[in-house]
């Protein structure tokens, strides 16, 4: 438990609930980042503004934060480019094919106490803990 | 242009959550999902403050007869658990504990200038265009046309 921060991640995690909370609450939507990002790919019109606000929101949020405080991403995972790639992919994909990702299915979902989301979010804790296990593990966390 | 505010300042909102919480540091994803070894559980903080957050105060929201900004509520009434929804779900877990990133993490970081996620985030969107554009269209033509009018928004509907 070497790099275990409760407080900060703690408050983080309730400023996402409360945007989660907000976007409902304004918008009327849920705030599942691979809907949002899904639906800017589809091009539906009607609802491409919001969604393109949100993600703004996102990336200034990340061009802030690094302005602050640089070591918000650090990247100290030994992962080459095309290993990132797959993951990439595999995030992309996944998250359309199942409806959802850690925001929609993980908060937004299981905060509504919705079947499928529960099973998703128990589902993809799994393989991802299964995943980082093998690759830690079997591969010496690199890859 | 209050909508659009609006969006803006819940993304921003969402970013520094992700921020604070740590969720933009792969290894820290990672150190939670590997919870052999040096487990670092802060991860487990952050999705149940959030869920602890929205579950709390989505009673008092999703009672009143509609939005502020918008004229209803638009949130996800599916309830079968079908094989999308497992595999689906299997894959993406997949990819995010090969990489640490999820999709929220992984744009927010592209907007922190972060080298790993100018490579996930055009395969993440590469990914999503090959299942709606190509995958989704397949399943599509395959099933039985019940509901007709939602087969086209039929993907995506939990968020």
């Amino acid at each position: 438990m070497e790099h275990f921060t409760p407080l900060p991640s703690l408050i983080g995690g309730i400023l996402i609930g409360l945007s989660a909370t907000a976007t409902l609450a304004l918008l009327g939507r849920v705030a599942g980042i691979s809907g949002i990002v899904g639906g800017l790919l589809a091009g539906d019109r009607g609802e491409w503004a919001w969604r393109a606000a949100f993600v703004a929101g996102l990336l200034f949020g990340g061009a802030v934060a690094v302005a602050f405080h640089p070591g918000s991403f650090s990247m100290t995972l030994d992962r080459s480019t095309p290993a990132l790639a797959v993951a990439g992919l595999l995030v992309g994909f996944g998250s359309r094919l199942g409806s959802g990702c850690t925001s929609g299915h993980g908060i937004c979902g299981m905060a509504r106490g919705s079947g499928r989301s529960i099973t998703a979010t128990v589902t993809f804790m799994t393989t991802g803990a299964l995943t980082a296990l093998v690759v830690t593990q079997a591969l010496g966390g690199r890859l | 242009m209050a909508t659009l505010l609006a969006a803006f300042l819940c993304g921003l909102v969402f970013a520094f959550g992700l921020v604070a919480g740590g969720m933009t540091q792969p290894s820290k994803v990672v150190g939670f999902l590997d919870f052999t070894g040096a487990w670092d559980p802060s991860l487990a903080l952050v999705m149940g403050g959030a869920l602890g957050t929205h579950t709390l105060l989505r009673r008092f929201v999703i009672g009143r007869p509609q939005p502020l900004l918008a004229s209803r509520f638009a949130v996800p009434t599916r309830t079968d658990i079908d094989s999308r929804l497992m595999a689906g779900a299997a894959i993406f877990g997949v990819g995010w504990g090969l990489g640490g990133f999820c999709p929220g993490p992984a744009l927010v970081a592209l907007g922190g200038g972060m080298n790993a996620a100018m490579v996930v985030v055009p395969a993440m969107l590469a990914g999503m265009l090959l299942h709606d554009r190509w995958f989704a269209p397949m399943y599509a033509a395959n099933t039985p046309a019940v509901p007709m009018a939602g087969a086209a928004t039929e993907f995506g509907r939990d968020g």
